[in-house]
C-alpha cells in the first residue's frame, strides 16, 4: 500500500467554483458542508456501482441447451456405431432406435410411473434421513474437538466404503425390506453431507468470526448467525455429493432387495436382465441416468443462486 | 458519550460518585500491556509495556511501521485476545470495531448486516429495521438497505461496516486501518464523514494506520509505536484546527516531522 496518497484536491471542502457549477447545487443553509459531502459521496457511489446486466432468458436457455444437445447426439451416434459394428447381436445389445421406442412405449403405461414413484419415494425418504443424520453428526463433530479426533477420519472412511458392501449386513439386520435399502442409502449419503458441513465450518473466514464476536455474538448465536450460514456453500456441495451416493446406493439396493408388489426401477433392471430384455434394460438405465442428472441440475441451480447472492459468480462473457 | 452530560455532583474521589468518576476516567486505559506470541525462547514479543489512555471523546491515532503490533493492540482492547501482562480497562460491551476489510456477512442484505448488531443486543425485529435504516442514513446509504454487500463498492461497504459498528451503540470505536484499501478520493471523503460522526456522537476513537498524513488529518493525538517489540515511542499532540485537509501545508508539515521520527525507528531494524 502506498504510504501516503494525497488527495486529488477535488474531494474535501466545498469550493466556490464547485458549488457554482450547476443550478441543481442548492446548498443547505444549516449544514452546507455536510450536504456537499453527502452529494460527493453519492456521486462516487453512482460511479463505482457496477452496471452488470444479465443476458436475456432465451440467450441463457440456448447457451445451456446446445452443449447438452450436441453431447446427446454424439452419444447416440457412438451407440449406433457400436451396434452397427456387430460385436454383439441386436438382442443382446439393442440399438438406440429400439431402446428409445421401448422407452416411449413404457412411458405410456401406468406401471412405469408406479416404479418411478416407488424409487423416488425411497430416494427422497432416504436422502432426507441422511441429511438429518449428516447435519447432527457434522454439527457435533465440527464443534466438539475430542469427537472430531475420534470419528473425523472414520467419516471419510465410511465415505470411501462401497455401499454395496453394506447390503449383506443390512439384509441380515432388516431382512429383505425397504428398511434395509433406506439403511444403506443413509450410510451412503450421510458421511458426505456431514463432511460438507464440517469443511464449511472449518473454512468460515476468521474475519467473519471476529466481526461476529465484536457484534456480541457468542457460542450458539455465533454458530447460528455466522458459522452455519458461512458454511452453506460447502454444505451444498456435500448435499450434491451425498445425493450421488444416495442414488447409487439406492440402485444397488433395489437390485439386491426385491420386494414383492413393489415395482421399482432397480427391480425392472433386475428382471430385464433375467429375461434378456436388452431394450428394456437400456431404457431403464436411461431413466435412472436422467433422474440422477435432473436432481443434480437442481443442486447446480441452487448453487448458482447461492453464488449469485453472495457475489461469487464468475462473470461470463 | 454520557460523560459530558453527567458532571459529578460531588468530589469525584468520593466513594458515592465512584461509578460516575470511573466513567469520567479514560474511555480506554492500557497499563504496561505486553503480549507474547508463542512460548519460551521461540516466543515473539509483540507488545512491550505499552501504556496508553484514550479520553472520552478523544480521537487517538496509533501509528507505526509493520510489525509494531498495532493490530494486536486493538485485538487486545477489543477482547478478541488476552494480554500476556498488564491491564486493559475498557467497557467491552461499549466497544465496537472496524477492520481493514468490511467483514460484512455476504449472505445478508446491507440492512440485515446492520441489524445483526441490534439483533445481538436483543432489539425487537420491527425496531431493528427502522434503526438500521437510520444508521444507513447517517453514512449516506439510505436506499441501499436491500442490496447485497457484493453489489456495493469498497468505500460503500466500509460505510456499511461503519453503520454496523455505530448500531452497536458503542462509546469506543476501534478502527484497524479501515480505509487502507480505498482510493485516495474515497478515503478523503470518508475522513470527513468519520470526523462528523465522531463529533456528533462524541465517540472515543482508537484508529490504527501506517499512513502518517491520515493520522495527522484525523487525530487529536498521534501515538508512534516502535516495531518488534511494539513500544510507545512518542505521543504527538495534533492541535491543528478542524476541519483539516489531508493535502494542506500544516498537515504535511506535521506529518513530515512524525515521518522523520518513524524513519529513525525503521532504521534501527535495517542492519
Amino acid at each position: 500500500m502506498a504510504a501516503d496518497l494525497t488527495s486529488q484536491g477535488t474531494a474535501g471542502r466545498p469550493s466556490e467554483e464547485r458549488s457554482g457549477k450547476g443550478p441543481e447545487v442548492a446548498v443547505d443553509a444549516r449544514t452546507p458542508q455536510a450536504d456537499i459531502h453527502a452529494r460527493q459521496l453519492a456521486g462516487l457511489d453512482a460511479l463505482e456501482l457496477s452496471v452488470g446486466q444479465r443476458r436475456g432468458f432465451a440467450s441463457r436457455l440456448w447457451s445451456g441447451i446446445w452443449p447438452v444437445a450436441s453431447a446427446i447426439v454424439i452419444v447416440l451416434a457412438v451407440w449406433q456405431g457400436v451396434v452397427l459394428a456387430g460385436w454383439w447381436p441386436e438382442y443382446v445389445f439393442a440399438g438406440p432406435v429400439t431402446t428409445l421406442t421401448e422407452l416411449a412405449d413404457r412411458m405410456g403405461e401406468a406401471e412405469f410411473y408406479g416404479a418411478v414413484a416407488v424409487t423416488m419415494r425411497r430416494a427422497v425418504v432416504g436422502f432426507a434421513l441422511a441429511i438429518a443424520v449428516g447435519l447432527v453428526v457434522g454439527a457435533l463433530v465440527s464443534r466438539i474437538r475430542p469427537l472430531r479426533r475420534a470419528v473425523g477420519s472414520l467419516i471419510t472412511g465410511l465415505q470411501t466404503m462401497p455401499s454395496i458392501a453394506w447390503f449383506p449386513l443390512a439384509i441380515l439386520l432388516f431382512g429383505l425390506t425397504e428398511s434395509a435399502i433406506t439403511f444403506v442409502v443413509i450410510l451412503g449419503a450421510a458421511p458426505s453431507i456431514a463432511n460438507g458441513l464440517i469443511a464449511g465450518v472449518d473454512y468460515t473466514p476468521p474475519i467473519l468470526l471476529r466481526a461476529g464476536h465484536m457484534l456480541g455474538l457468542r457460542r450458539l448465536s455465533l454458530y447460528r448467525h455466522v458459522i452455519l450460514p458461512a458454511s452453506l456453500p460447502s454444505f451444498l456441495a456435500g448435499l450434491k455429493q451425498g445425493w450421488a451416493f444416495a442414488w447409487r446406493s439406492l440402485m444397488a439396493g433395489e437390485l439386491l432387495v426385491i420386494i414383492a408388489n413393489q415395482a421399482s426401477l432397480g427391480e425392472q433392471l433386475h428382471f430385464a436382465r433375467e429375461l434378456a430384455d436388452s431394450a428394456g434394460l437400456l431404457a431403464t438405465m436411461i431413466v435412472i441416468l436422467v433422474i440422477g442428472i435432473a436432481v443434480d441440475l437442481l443442486f447446480g441451480a441452487a448453487d448458482t443462486a447461492l453464488r449469485r447472492r453472495w457475489g461469487l459468480h464468475q462473470v461470463t462473457t | 458519550m454520557t460523560a459530558p452530560l453527567t458532571p459529578p455532583l460531588t468530589d469525584p474521589l468520593n466513594g458515592q460518585t465512584a461509578d460516575r468518576a470511573a466513567r469520567r476516567g479514560p474511555a480506554v486505559r492500557l497499563e504496561s500491556v505486553s503480549k507474547v506470541y508463542g512460548h519460551g525462547t521461540n516466543g515473539l514479543l509483540a507488545l512491550d509495556g505499552v501504556s496508553l489512555d484514550v479520553a472520552p471523546g478523544e480521537f487517538v491515532c496509533l501509528l507505526g511501521a509493520s510489525g509494531c503490533g498495532k493490530s494486536t493492540l486493538l485485538s487486545l482492547v477489543a477482547g478478541l485476545d488476552a494480554p500476556t501482562a498488564g491491564t486493559i480497562e475498557a467497557d467491552r460491551d461499549r466497544v465496537a470495531m472496524m477492520f481493514q476489510e468490511p467483514a460484512l456477512f455476504p449472505w445478508l442484505t446491507v440492512s440485515a448486516n446492520v441489524e445483526m448488531a441490534l439483533r445481538a443486543k436483543g432489539v425487537a425485529k420491527a425496531e431493528r429495521r427502522s434503526r438500521a435504516a437510520e444508521f444507513l442514513r447517517i453514512v449516506h446509504l439510505d436506499g441501499f438497505g436491500g442490496k447485497r454487500p457484493h453489489e456495493l463498492s469498497g468505500g460503500m461497504r466500509q460505510r456499511v461496516a461503519l453503520a454496523r459498528a455505530l448500531a452497536q451503540d458503542a462509546d469506543v470505536l476501534l478502527m484497524d486501518e479501515p480505509f487502507g484499501a480505498l482510493d485516495a478520493m474515497t478515503r478523503d471523503l470518508l475522513h470527513d464523514e468519520l470526523e462528523r460522526i465522531w463529533r456528533e456522537r462524541s465517540l472515543s476513537v482508537l484508529f490504527v494506520t501506517h499512513n502518517v498524513r491520515e493520522a495527522v488529518r484525523l487525530g487529536d493525538r498521534v501515538v508512534l509505536l516502535s516495531s518488534r517489540p511494539g513500544r510507545v515511542v512518542r505521543d504527538f499532540p495534533v492541535t491543528l484546527e478542524r476541519p483539516r485537509r489531508t493535502d494542506s501545508a500544516e498537515v504535511a508539515r506535521q506529518a513530515a516531522e512524525i515521518t522523520d521520527r518513524l524513519r529513525e525507528e525503521v532504521l534501527r531494524h535495517g542492519r
